[in-house]
């Protein structure tokens, strides 16, 4: 068995013909990978409109940036990316391989490994090579602890936490070679067929890319309580966020989940509003430059990872503080 | 048509932090003394997801729906408690080593039961195990079975030896079908799960459990366990915390919210 040993090669998420921020937080991993260990960095974009993609993940870190630009992959679908991606990584023979841990990125990255059989780990915060070798470090037990794992056999699958990494400054002057792949993609091998796809219109900042995020918790005391959240967002540019409970209750979208199962975020400023503080939570959040929290339990664990906090009631407090905000803006 | 829903069970998730103990030398999990394991809870939502589609086809369906999960010892409860929800029968697959040998080896363990439990139809596991959240060991199955796998689900229905899943995107629900057999994880958007009523806890009693050694079903030593494994687990521990929290304390509700704003100007935050 002759292992892998070609660098490290980064799927990079394309929404919309744009790479997605992680995944040039990814690249700018795979570069201080690739001078600890050596090889090459191996971007791979999947989609369609993707004409700059080459020159943007270029001067973002990649060496080598290789393009399926394909109608059939307009929209995320494992089954339609993994003959080729499979055949990719064979070709290029990365020591790791890096992939989002966004909800595609872990519905792609097992189902490659196990086609590669190799072992992969999911949600990595950092990778450290250690004696020529790839340590992972991820969060488990709900946040409450992390391990360090390695593999016993290459490629190493890891998908990579949003925000757990800083992008390169791009360097447009950057070389890099760009070369497009023929797909040979069969698409009668696709099993699953999607039927139907129905998205939520997107609510003021991404949440990923905002420098403030508020978050909203069952302390908010209904779904009414996103109403100040949304005007805070608004005044101060940010965006909007909620605990897991409020998501079950309908409080608000989906979509605004953050923990572990949910996004990962990691502003400025993470101002949580009647959250309690589960790991669960933090795992999503935990990142964030500093986190305000307010909350009526002076024993909330959320103040243990708080710069500041407010012991209070969020319907008195909250609509003060959009006055107050109110006025400093003016 | 026969439905496995592959279950592991776990420590309680949600204990209070300072209850959660690891071992750092022996880089295991310090069990809390006195809790009992419980079922993962999307893995308690996989069941829910079965018995939403067996109570759909009725009575007199012919659905059978059984129990799967490997353990090194004592997985009776969990297996006890997805019966008495209204599992059909259950098959343990006693694996002494099987402790911390992760998510490549469960894979390839429960695509072998789940082999020799035969004409198996529909797959239904948790979206991850909430011990180590991993959400590897469904999508290894269906990898290693050669069947189509449909992720993150929040709803579950079969026709005619179709499946079709609503599934959960960042920014919406998806609608996908694919023809049985395949395998479908569970997020907790399927939403809440029934508990188990007197009647069905004291039928659970007398339903079969099948309890198989890996040599049952042709496993040898090499495919089992640490001999298996293609992962080490280098470092467990606990990460620490330092952050001080300064408390704003005021008279009104409007005089606290001034001093944070004030805090939050000068740290050039707003
Ligand atoms: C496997 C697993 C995965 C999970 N994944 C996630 C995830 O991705 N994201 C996530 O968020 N959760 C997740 N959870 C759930 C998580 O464990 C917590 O249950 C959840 O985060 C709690 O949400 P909460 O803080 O809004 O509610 P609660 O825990 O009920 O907290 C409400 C808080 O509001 C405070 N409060 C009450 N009234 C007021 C008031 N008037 N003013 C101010 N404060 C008030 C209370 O003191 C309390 O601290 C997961 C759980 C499991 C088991
Ligand atoms: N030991 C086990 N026995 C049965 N099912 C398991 C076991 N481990 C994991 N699973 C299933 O696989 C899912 C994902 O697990 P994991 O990849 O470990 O996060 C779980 O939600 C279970 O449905």
């Amino acid at each position: 068995m002759t292992d892998n040993n070609n660098g490290v090669l980064v799927v990079v998420e394309m929404v919309e013909s744009q790479p997605i921020d992680l995944g040039l937080e990814m690249l700018a991993l795979a570069r201080r990978l690739t001078d600890s260990m050596g090889g090459t960095v191996t971007a791979v974009a999947f989609g369609t409109g993707l004409e700059t993609t080459g020159e943007i993940l270029t001067a973002y870190g990649a060496d080598q940036v290789l393009i399926n630009d394909n109608a059939i992959f307009a929209n995320f679908h494992a089954e339609a990316w993994l003959p080729d991606l499979s055949k990719i990584v064979a070709e290029v023979a990365p020591a790791i391989v890096l992939i989002g841990h966004s909800l595609s990125g872990t519905d792609l990255a097992p189902r490659l490994a196990f086609r590669l059989d190799v072992d992969v780990a999911t949600g990595c915060e950092s990778i450290d090579i250690i004696n020529g070798r790839p340590h992972m470090t991820r969060s488990c037990f709900g946040g409450l602890a992390r391990e360090v794992v390695t593999f016993t056999k290459t490629p190493a699958v890891a998908t990579i936490r949003s925000k757990t990494q800083q992008a390169l400054t791009p360097m447009m002057e950057r070389a890099g070679e760009v070369k497009h792949v023929t797909s040979i993609l069969d698409v009668n091998s696709i099993r699953s067929r999607v039927v139907n796809r129905e998205r939520e219109k997107a609510v003021g900042v991404k949440l990923e890319s905002a420098k403030i995020v508020i978050g909203g918790g069952l302390g908010l005391g209904g779904p009414e309580g996103f109403n100040t959240l949304n005007e805070i967002a608004e005044l101060v540019d940010g965006a909007v966020g909620a605990s897991r409970a409020a998501c079950d209750l309908d409080w608000c979208p989906r979509s605004y989940q953050i923990g572990l199962t949910g996004r990962t975020v990691a502003p400025e400023l993470y101002l949580a509003v009647g959250i309690s503080g589960a790991s669960h939570h933090m795992a999503g959040c935990g990142n964030s430059k500093t986190i305000v929290s307010i909350n009526s339990d002076p024993d909330a664990a959320i103040f243990k990872s708080s710069r500041f906090g407010i012991v209070g009631n969020s319907q008195e407090i909250m609509p003060a503080l959009v006055e107050e905000i109110r006025k400093l803006k003016a | 048509m026969k439905i496995v829903v592959c279950v592991k069970q776990i420590q309680n998730p949600e204990i209070p932090p300072v209850q959660f103990r690891i071992d750092e030398e022996a880089k295991v999990l310090i069990p809390v003394s006195g809790l009992s394991p419980i079922l993962s809870p999307y893995d308690e939502q996989a069941v829910e997801a079965a018995l939403r589609i067996r109570d759909k086809a009725g009575k007199d369906s012919d659905i059978e729906i059984t129990i799967v999960t490997i353990a090194s010892k004592g997985a009776r409860a969990v297996i006890k408690a997805a019966l008495a929800l209204g599992a059909d029968n259950a098959v343990l697959l006693s694996e002494p080593t099987f402790d911390g040998s992760g998510g490549y080896v469960t894979a390839r363990n429960l695509a072998e039961t789940i082999r020799a439990i035969g004409d198996v139809d529909l797959i239904l596991t948790g979206r991850q195990a909430a011990d180590w959240d991993a959400g590897v060991v469904g999508l290894g199955i269906a990898e290693i079975l050669d069947i189509p796998a449909i992720t993150f689900a929040c709803d579950v229905q079969t026709t005619d030896g179709v499946v079709t899943v609503q599934r959960v995107l960042q920014d919406g629900i998806e609608t996908v079908e694919a023809d049985l057999p395949a395998l479908v994880t569970i997020s907790n958007e399927l939403g809440k799960v029934r508990y188990a009523s007197m009647r069905e806890t004291m039928r659970a009693a007398k339903k079969p459990i099948k309890e198989w050694m890996p040599e049952d079903i042709g496993l040898d030593e090499a495919q089992v366990g640490s001999s298996a494994m293609r992962y080490k687990l280098e470092r467990l521990y606990i990460p620490v915390n330092d952050t001080e929290c300064e408390f704003i304390v005021g008279n009104t509700p409007a005089e606290i919210a001034a001093t944070l704003a004030q805090h939050l100007r000068e740290a050039k935050l707003i």
